[in-house]
């Protein structure tokens, strides 16, 4: 937010030793958050489940009517919390993973693979904000590139006929360049004027939506003769094939998202460029006295997050929803901020975080339908599942864990 | 690690007690399965799919599905209900309803035209009542599906008659309008809104001017955007309209309506006309500002397209709402009722009478089909 502590690329001579910025706190804090161990989330996940436990029995209409007498005959109130709370778990857990209660094998695990559908684009634009926040960047615009990325893949999936395998290529590749271009310009305009990212990305989102609702009222992408605002339908050459058969709505995209996350891993662990990245997130200053042009790294985090992004968009559109509308990037650009926050910006976590997080989803949606438990609840849990991981110390001071070293904190990430 | 869960118990419990406790029995009946939960003497199971607005957006959702609960509550059959969050989740929720053997399906919205047309295609079994818009296949163009009943309305009907009335009343002359979106579930009251103005105009010599659509050019105000129904999105266009002179505002726009409200309680002397149900009913403390309602009664529709279902008397015909089957109609003018000239009233009344008998037509490009 201060413009003088942004790092330029007219490098001013190293001359006053930086206070600590907001840019250095901010960065020091994702570190915490991401060093941070995995039994801190699970028990995050724990308390989540606990307090999201009050407030299905707490909306359950059972469990309020046997509150009303609860010193006449305690039994009823918990029997009835007991029987609310563990049928919309169990409803949860149906959902997402396994629904034994169905009259068949290949319905039984349908669940799994809507987790899979809705975690698919998740994976992929959390990996994108975690490449950004391992280099101290906040790239809240994923979900404008997001849009970009199902824009253009969409667009050119419905526009142009191309062969098999190609089609589906070439609309994921101007997929991917498309959130380039979106977060590209973020990571340009940081890099040459010291603008915020996180207040350029934000507005980029909001041109970025406002541009998809007047396509939507352009003849190039409405369905001809309709009125209706959403796009022409993808092609289906360029649709990403099934993954499972045509039972289930998962898509090969399920694979690209865990090809994306090896392929984050490899760069940000392995890759000369990745430890640039990192190298800059931990310290600018020092980045820069190592020779590493801050500016043009801050470039290519957002040009590689916005690539990401746009895949995740593309994904989206390619593989689920076929079609654009106003709402094609739904939450999902949000989400992911979530999700690399659970992942600890590692991509294996991301990849679990994601699964947890789709899962979620997909088992709400289930439990709304069989247990009526209002779908909002689950937002709450996921919400508190964030909190808490964001205030480790709260979980430890909770179950009463020793602070880790102050080693583990200040290691490069 | 016994301490870890002694603590996590005993923390649970207590917060469970506590919180059940607490919470007296006036949670409010937002949650689905009353029916469900209470005198369920059927097996017949009427199932609900909101549109990414949810099911308390004040207008289709929520019409919908207090229509579908007054059928439950008088049928006795079970439900369930999903609130989409996103648009992602039309064809999840329908393929959940689907596990849980609901026999009819209502799904909200031209949104969830295609997600009703693919699962209505691969489960024929199932019935499917898809409120204001038809099943449409991948590629958009409308089904004609045999388990499939399109809810649609022809609000052009009773827009007409609101715009006459709202002409009548205006003393500036000029009157506004303003929508969520450029759809034409929306421009459909827009084009009778500015027909009614028209014929006034024509009866009465005078030049009333209706500010925010032009049905020659098909083209006016709207709120556009990432949420356009969502309360807030609309105030720009409200405070325009109101700064340019109009003194009666239509507000086609869900939520967005609200700002219509706001920006007239800024400015007395303006008023509103409430669209989809009764505005007055549902906006007590705005009672005294909105003259009348353009209501589409989306709630009787669903109520007996359910109940057609649950006696097996379904059908596949399209269900068009009019002025003539009372699926459209003008609210009450509750408070406002001394306001409004007993000869504008009784002039009001005669145009419904003509359009119910077809003496006069009102002409909408955007108005459903099947009529």
């Amino acid at each position: 937010m201060t413009d003088e502590l942004v790092p330029d690329r007219a490098a001013a001579p190293p001359a006053a030793p930086p206070e600590p910025s907001s840019e250095q706190r901010a960065s020091s804090w994702l570190r915490r958050v991401s060093s941070g161990e995995v039994l801190t989330t699970v028990l995050a996940f724990v308390l989540a489940l606990v307090i999201g436990g009050i407030l299905i029995a707490a909306v359950d209409k059972k469990v309020t009517a046997a509150a009303g007498y609860f010193f006449a005959r305690p039994g009823d109130l918990l029997g009835a919390a007991w029987h609310s709370v563990s049928g919309a778990y169990a409803a949860l857990f149906r959902g997402a993973v396994l629904d034994y209660q169905a009259t068949t094998v290949l319905k039984a695990i349908r669940p799994l693979t809507e987790t899979i559908t809705t975690s698919t684009p998740l994976i992929i634009a959390s990996l994108a904000v975690a490449v950004a926040f391992r280099a101290g960047l906040f790239n809240i615009g994923a979900q404008g590139q997001v849009i970009m990325g199902a824009v253009v893949s969409g667009y050119v999936g419905f526009t142009f006929h191309l062969p098999p395998v190609v089609a589906v290529l070439v609309a994921l590749v101007v997929g991917v360049l498309a959130g380039a271009v979106w977060g590209g310009i973020a990571g340009v305009l940081k890099a040459r004027t010291g603008a915020h990212e996180v207040i350029v990305t934000i507005m980029l989102n909001y041109v970025a939506s406002f541009l998809l609702a007047w396509l939507l009222t352009t003849s190039a992408f409405r369905v001809h003769g309709s009125q209706e605002p959403k796009s022409q339908t993808v092609l289906t050459n360029a649709q990403l094939p099934l993954l499972f058969g045509s039972q289930y709505r998962a898509t090969w995209g399920f694979v690209l998202a865990l090809v994306a996350a090896a392929f984050v891993w490899w760069l940000m662990s392995r890759s000369r460029l990745g430890f640039q990245f990192r190298a800059v997130g931990a310290n600018p200053y020092a980045s820069r006295t190592a020779g590493i042009s801050v500016a043009r790294m801050t470039a290519y985090v957002m040009l590689a997050s916005g690539a990401l992004a746009g895949l995740a968009g593309a994904v989206q559109l390619l593989g689920t929803s076929k079609y654009l509308t106003d709402g094609i990037a739904g939450t999902i650009g949000f989400d992911a901020i979530t999700v690399a926050l659970l992942g600890r910006s590692k991509p294996g976590g991301i990849v679990a975080a994601g699964l947890l997080y789709g899962g979620l989803s997909a088992g709400g949606r289930f439990m709304e339908v069989v247990t009526g438990t209002p779908i909002d609840i689950v937002l709450v849990l996921q919400a508190l599942v964030v909190l808490f991981i964001a205030a480790p110390g709260l979980v430890r001071t909770i179950f009463r864990l020793p602070a880790p070293s102050a080693d583990v904190e200040g290691a490069l990430a | 690690m016994k301490n870890v869960i002694r603590a996590a118990a005993l923390t649970g419990a207590i917060a469970l007690a506590l919180a059940a406790c607490g919470s007296a029995p006036t949670t409010g009946g937002s949650t689905s399965s009353a029916a469900a939960s209470g005198a369920a003497n059927s097996s017949f199971k009427g199932c609900i799919v909101s549109d990414s607005g949810g099911f308390n957006d004040k207008s289709f959702n929520e019409s919908g599905f207090q229509g579908l609960k007054d059928a439950a509550g008088k049928l006795g059959i079970q439900t369930a209900s999903a609130e989409s969050k996103t648009d992602d989740a039309y064809t999840p929720n329908i393929q959940n309803m689907l596990s849980q053997n609901c026999n009819i399906i209502v799904t909200v919205g031209f949104k969830l035209s295609t997600a009703t047309g693919d699962a209505a295609k691969a489960n024929t079994k199932t019935k499917f009542a898809l409120v204001d818009a038809q099943p449409t296949d991948a590629q958009g163009k409308a089904l004609t599906l045999d388990n499939v009943k399109p809810l649609e309305f022809d609000t052009a009907q009773a827009a007409y008659l609101a715009g006459y009335l709202a002409a009548g009343m205006s003393k500036t002359g000029k009157v506004g309008t303003y929508g969520g979106l450029k759809i034409p579930t929306v421009t459909v009251f827009m084009d009778g809104f500015a027909d009614g103005i028209a014929k006034y105009n024509q009866v009465k010599g005078k030049n009333v001017q209706l500010i925010g659509w032009d049905k020659a050019k098909q083209d006016g105000l709207f709120d556009g955007g990432n949420s356009p129904f969502d309360p807030g999105s609309g105030k720009a266009n409200a405070d325009s309209l109101v700064a340019a002179g109009a003194d009666i505002l239509l507000p086609v726009a869900g939520g967005a309506a609200l700002d219509a409200l706001t920006a007239a309680k800024a400015t007395p002397g303006t008023l509103v006309i409430w669209v989809d149900s009764d505005g007055a009913l549902i906006n007590p403390d705005s009672s005294s500002i909105i003259l009348t309602s353009v209501m589409k009664l989306i709630g009787a529709a669903v109520g007996s397209a359910v109940t057609d279902a649950a006696g097996n008397k379904f059908d596949a015909t399209p269900y068009v709402g009019t002025l003539k089957n009372n699926g459209v109609g003008i609210a009450p003018y509750h408070d406002l009722d001394s306001k409004v000239p007993s000869d504008l009233k009784s002039e009001v009344d005669q145009l419904k009478a003509d359009i119910i008998s077809g003496k006069i037509t009102v002409q909408s490009a955007n108005a459903p089909k099947a009529s």
